[in-house]
């Protein structure tokens, strides 16, 4: 299966502070990958360069193809993104929101892509409410709305279950997983619900301090760390590297050139 | 460019201007009270000091110019100002928008604004006035799309200076107008500015529309200079503003403000 994102030599640098540090990874076509992290590794700053949102200091990004820096609006037109934390603007109703992004994005037959998604994400009734009346929830769920508008082939999450309760964020779950799984779609999913990451993400990423620290399937990641759950295995990995130490038997599980532990891919 | 981002942009401001009453006067209650308010101290000032009665014409001539140009400014700028207020940046430039297509919406859309501010003002000097600024006929148009062309540089530059300096530099999208206008012989001419003043006011174009106005109003022709330095100076200030925003837009990507500003 091919890549369709790849990410070499990343670095991004902001004043004195080095907030992603020879970053490599790539990602096939149809995976879900999980990037996992503490508070401050990176996580958010590497979707919002892969969206173009920040510049690099160093490296490339190529997203189908083609590098980022080159073809950011061709590349963007066949992706999208949703943040539990970046709502849509309040001040629109559901539906003048989701039809603008429609419309930005080429959306063809808006208004049954817009009424398809409202169902799906049990927004149906709220099309004519303004977005800032929405509660926290509902809204995650619009810029989830907007996120599908365009069948991405690539859909970068962050933490789009943060404010959701147990029912609804099952929902967005079983949502994400099955459109994967009949469009192809990737997913980059960052969270700190572990729940999320071991029942959608096909693989895992977790980073410290801007580089990659581990890098398998869920399985593998509490293998080698020792873990019982992945909650665990998080606090051991961050806490380890943290204090400097390597969380994870290098030996058993190979190196990249980060000298990062290294895990296989298991690719959907 | 892509029209249909465009226009999906200035749907989008459409459909914020339409619901928020004090969007609404900025486009219509503000711009009719500047002419109501000058307009009765011009008249005021008629009876008390025995000016000639030009003087009332230059000056509600003057404020409806000066509110297209104030407007097309003001559209420019708040319009972004808008999407960074209601926490939409990310939504904006993490979308398949070119900086272009994001600039010409804004652009467009203080144009329609600038049109109804110069109908609905001069509609009013007819039957408050007495003043038809119609009659200037072809080179109201000119003067129109020069004091446009102003509007949209002054608005790129304070953008621009938003991104590179952030909420503090959100008041200039009120200010900069405010210290244009004593220089650019809106209500008088030039010459009675202070000597060192004088090439500064010259280099802003709408000290030429603005003495070409008065001119016009006079009775006398505009001349030839007055046609083409203040295009060419709109042109050379459109570019030079216009690479100042894309510069600040990549700044801030670079700097990571797009994202801290913008959520």
């Amino acid at each position: 299966m091919d890549n369709i994102i790849e990410v070499r030599g990343l670095r991004k640098e902001f004043k004195n502070t080095v907030a992603i540090d020879d970053l490599n990874f790539e990602v096939k076509r149809g995976e879900i990958l999980g990037f996992l992290g503490a508070n401050g590794a990176g996580k958010t700053t590497t979707i919002f360069m892969l969206l173009g949102l920040i510049t690099p200091t160093r490296g490339s990004i190529k997203i189908m193809g083609e590098e980022m820096k080159n073809s950011r609006v061709n590349i963007l037109k066949r992706m999208n993104f949703a943040s539990a934390y970046q709502q849509l603007p309040y001040n629109l109703r559901v539906w003048e929101n989701l039809y603008v992004f429609a419309e930005i994005y080429g959306v063809s037959n808006s208004k049954k892509k817009i009424d398809d998604l409202l169902e799906l994400f049990e927004l149906s009734d709220m099309r004519k409410q303004l977005s800032g009346s929405l509660s926290s929830g509902e809204q995650t769920r619009l810029t989830l709305c907007k996120a599908l508008l365009n069948d991405p082939e690539i859909l970068l999450l962050d933490e789009p279950t943060a404010s959701l309760d147990p029912d609804q964020a099952d929902k967005v779950r079983k949502i994400i997983a099955a459109r994967q799984r009949e469009k192809g779609m990737t997913v980059i999913n960052t969270s700190h619900n572990m729940i999320d990451v071991s029942e959608l993400c096909h693989r895992i990423l977790f980073m410290q301090k801007g580089k990659v620290v581990a890098n398998g399937t869920a399985d593998q990641i509490l293998v080698q760390s020792g873990a019982k759950s992945l909650e665990e295995a998080f606090i051991t990995i961050a806490r380890s590297n943290k204090n400097g130490g390597a969380p994870l038997d290098n030996d058993s599980i190979g190196n990249n050139n980060n000298g990062a532990p290294q895990l296989t891919a298991a690719v959907p | 460019m892509n029209l249909r981002v465009i226009r999906a942009l200035m749907i989008k401001y459409a459909f914020i201007v339409s619901r928020n009453t004090f969007r609404l006067m900025d486009l219509f209650f503000w711009p009719v009270m500047d002419l109501v308010l000058w307009g009765m101290v011009t008249v005021y000032m008629m009876k008390v000091s025995n000016s000639a009665p030009a003087l009332v014409t230059f000056l509600i001539a003057a404020i409806i110019l000066w509110n297209v140009l104030y407007r097309a400014q003001q559209l420019v700028s708040v319009s972004f100002l808008d999407d960074v207020w209601s926490r939409n940046l990310l939504n904006i430039f993490g979308a398949p928008i070119r900086t272009s297509e994001y600039v010409g919406a804004a652009c467009l859309m203080g144009l329609m604004q600038g049109l109804v501010v110069l109908c609905l003002l001069g509609i009013m000097a007819i039957f408050l006035h007495s003043l038809n600024v119609f009659s200037m006929g072809f080179i109201l148009a000119f003067f129109f799309v020069n004091l446009l062309l102003m509007g949209w540089s002054l608005g790129l530059m304070v953008t621009g200076c938003i991104l590179k300096w952030g909420p503090p530099a959100e008041a200039l999208a009120w200010a900069v107008p405010g210290l244009v206008q004593p220089i650019a012989a809106v209500f008088y001419p030039v010459s009675v500015l202070p000597a060192w003043l004088q090439p500064i006011a010259l280099s802003f174009p709408a000290s030429h529309i603005f003495e070409g106005m008065r001119a016009v109003l006079s009775g006398h022709a505009i001349e030839s200079y007055q046609i083409w330095l203040p295009l060419l100076l709109n042109i050379l200030y459109l570019f030079l503003f216009g690479y100042f925003f894309q510069s600040s837009l990549e700044d801030a990507r670079k700097r990571g403000f797009l994202v801290k500003y913008g959520s």
